[in-house]
């Protein structure tokens, strides 16, 4: 399929659905309109709500700090997830000491940890970049702990072979493994530091995408909540976007794979 | 009584004058084996592996093997019967657990820094392209990155791939990555090569092609080698010595022939030699045997 037909088509859902939804939010069938507009809103209110968002301007400082806490909870977590995970796989003892520790850790759902990251940091952004850290440091841990793991032996064997000292082995063996991983749940830990970032913003906050729909749903503005999720899920789809061109660059030297981001 | 048959025809090879086809050309093997060490030499070898359930495996038992500086030695033996085992503990990849193995008259403790080593399965840097893969053993060696990468041309040149030095591994054919091995690990130079059935998925033709550009670039500047292969035609097209391994468990080396064919050879046209049919009908004789035994073996263990 080419490129063209394939935009038409992913167009062409959008349009009907939100068609439906205008249809049945204004539309009488059999004498009742299906979807009352208080509880589902229309698209036209949706899209004037965020016309007006970007009209005067106010959205952009939220957009800003939801971008910010991302960033950093992105940042900070890989990079404490790689050295971890790397230092991990090159010293099985410290690994196997904190084995269970970072299954438990791993396994508490972060939500609940939201409240005392506010009670320590305050509700300034720092609360939501911990929260975040706490999502991405896991994905990128375990994948770079897989890929130190997994390199080829014989792979490993050859660079030995070739004169590497441990250090060069890290640098031309180790590492580019270990990126390679990270760089294949690139999308997942992405998608994560915004998760921790809105959510960190919804349960208590002055400002962000987070506290937008928040403040919308304190109200019963549903207009308000679908702008805002709007505007997320756009923000989502762009970072998406930036992630795939840098990973497209990183990886140029793997086999191509059919497209399984997501 | 075979063991000993075995050791007394490796010891043989390494000390004492065979052959003389070779002689013509002026090859210093024969004459300086006397005093200069053997570049390899395997003594009484055995190799044990753990399993999983902690019993034992004995891969190789009391096997010897030398190969003297600038020999082309050819080891042949059914499959899985523990090639790759003797190349991986004449590299120190593996440590044996019995008998010695010394490089150049020196016990090997821990890397053969000395040899180069071309591996069975694929071995080059998936992340490296061709150029990369084959200048890196100068790099980390300190040469500058930029003369590296110029003498990294000039080697894929030699293997014919000179176009391809921007590909990477999974760009190329595996005949292609074969190659871009071979000149990474010539490109350093080693005193030792060790090579693991190196033209192994390739085609017969392909073989030849490569076989040929092997025996050029090791005329040039001989080094002792090493070649494992399954393909007793090629060992002999190759080799100074053709070397037989018996099956296993606990292989040793049963046979031991120095091929008096003269060099330089063409790979294709020395099969027609009557020399190389009388050679191969009475290696092939040892060797089908060890095949067969291989072969009911394997099959009875599953
Ligand atoms: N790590 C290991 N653990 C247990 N057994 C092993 C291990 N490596 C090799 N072996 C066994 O040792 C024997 C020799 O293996 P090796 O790889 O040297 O065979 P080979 O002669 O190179 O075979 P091929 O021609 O198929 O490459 C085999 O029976 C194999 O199963
Ligand atoms: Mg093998």
């Amino acid at each position: 399929m080419n490129r063209a037909t394939l935009l038409a088509l992913q167009v062409l859902v959008a349009v009907v659905v939100v068609g439906l939804w205008h249809v049945l939010t204004s539309v009488p069938i059999f004498g009742t309109v299906l979807l009352p507009p208080f509880f589902f809103s229309r698209p036209s209110d949706v899209a004037m709500r965020i016309w007006q968002w970007f009209a005067d301007g106010s959205v952009w400082k939220h957009l800003w700090i939801t971008l910010t806490e991302s960033v950093l909870a992105f940042v900070i977590g890989s990079l404490g997830g790689a050295l971890v995970g790397f230092w991990f796989a090159r010293k099985p003892l410290v690994a196997a000491v904190f084995d269970p520790y970072v299954k438990m850790v791993n396994a508490l759902p972060r939500v609940v940890l939201a409240p005392i990251f506010a009670l320590w940091l305050g509700l300034g952004i720092w609360s939501k970049v911990a929260l975040g850290i706490t999502l991405v440091f896991f994905v990128v841990f375990f994948n770079v702990y897989q890929g130190v793991k997994e390199v080829s032996p014989t792979v490993l064997a050859n660079g030995r072979m070739l004169g590497m000292s441990e250090r060069q082995l890290m640098r031309h063996v180790y590492w580019p493994s270990a990126l390679s991983w990270m760089f294949s749940s690139l999308h997942t830990s992405v998608g994560f530091a915004v998760v921790g970032a809105v959510v960190g913003e919804y349960l208590g906050s002055a400002a962000g995408l987070g506290y937008l729909i928040q403040q919308a749903e304190g109200v019963f503005d549903v207009a308000g909540v679908f702008a805002g999720m709007a505007v997320l899920a756009a923000f989502v789809i762009v970072i998406d976007i930036g992630v795939s061109m840098v990973e497209r660059r990183l990886l140029v030297w793997r086999p191509a794979t059919p497209d399984t981001h997501g | 009584m075979q063991e000993t048959a075995a050791n007394g025809a490796a010891r043989e090879a390494a000390a004492g004058p065979r052959g003389d086809g070779l002689g013509g050309e002026g090859r210093g093997v024969e004459s300086g084996s006397a005093d200069r060490p053997c570049a390899v030499r395997l003594t009484d070898l055995d190799i044990t592996f753990r399993l999983a359930d902690r019993s034992t495996f004995t891969a190789v038992r009391n096997a010897s093997l030398a190969l003297a500086d600038g020999e082309f030695v050819a080891i042949v033996g059914p499959t899985g019967c523990g090639k790759s085992t003797l190349l991986n503990a004449s590299a120190g990849l593996l440590t044996p657990a019995a008998g010695s193995v010394e490089i150049f008259g020196a016990p090997l403790a821990g890397l053969n820094r000395q040899a180069g080593y071309l591996f069975q399965a694929d071995a080059l840097f998936p992340w490296k392209t061709a150029v990369e893969n084959v200048a890196i053993g100068l790099e980390i060696a300190g040469t500058r990155t930029a003369e590296a990468r110029e003498r990294a041309k000039t080697w894929l040149g030699r293997v014919g791939l000179a176009t391809f030095a921007d590909r990477y591994p999974h760009m190329l054919s595996g005949g292609q990555r074969k190659r871009v091995a071979l000149a990474q690990v010539l490109i350093r130079d080693p005193k030792i090569l060790l090579m693991d059935e190196p033209f192994g998925p390739l085609d017969a033709q392909t073989r030849q092609i490569m076989g040929n550009l092997l025996l050029d670039l090791w005329s040039s500047d001989r080094k002792g080698v090493l070649f494992v292969t399954h393909d007793l035609e090629e060992a002999i097209a190759l080799a100074d010595r053709v070397v037989i391994m018996s099956a296993g468990p606990a292989a040793r080396i049963i046979g031991d022939w120095t091929i008096p064919l003269a060099r330089p050879r063409d790979i294709a046209e020395i099969k027609l030699d009557k020399a190389f049919h009388d050679l191969h009908r009475e290696i092939w004789a040892v060797l089908r045997e060890e095949v067969m035994k291989g072969y009911i073996q394997t099959g009875g263990a599953e």
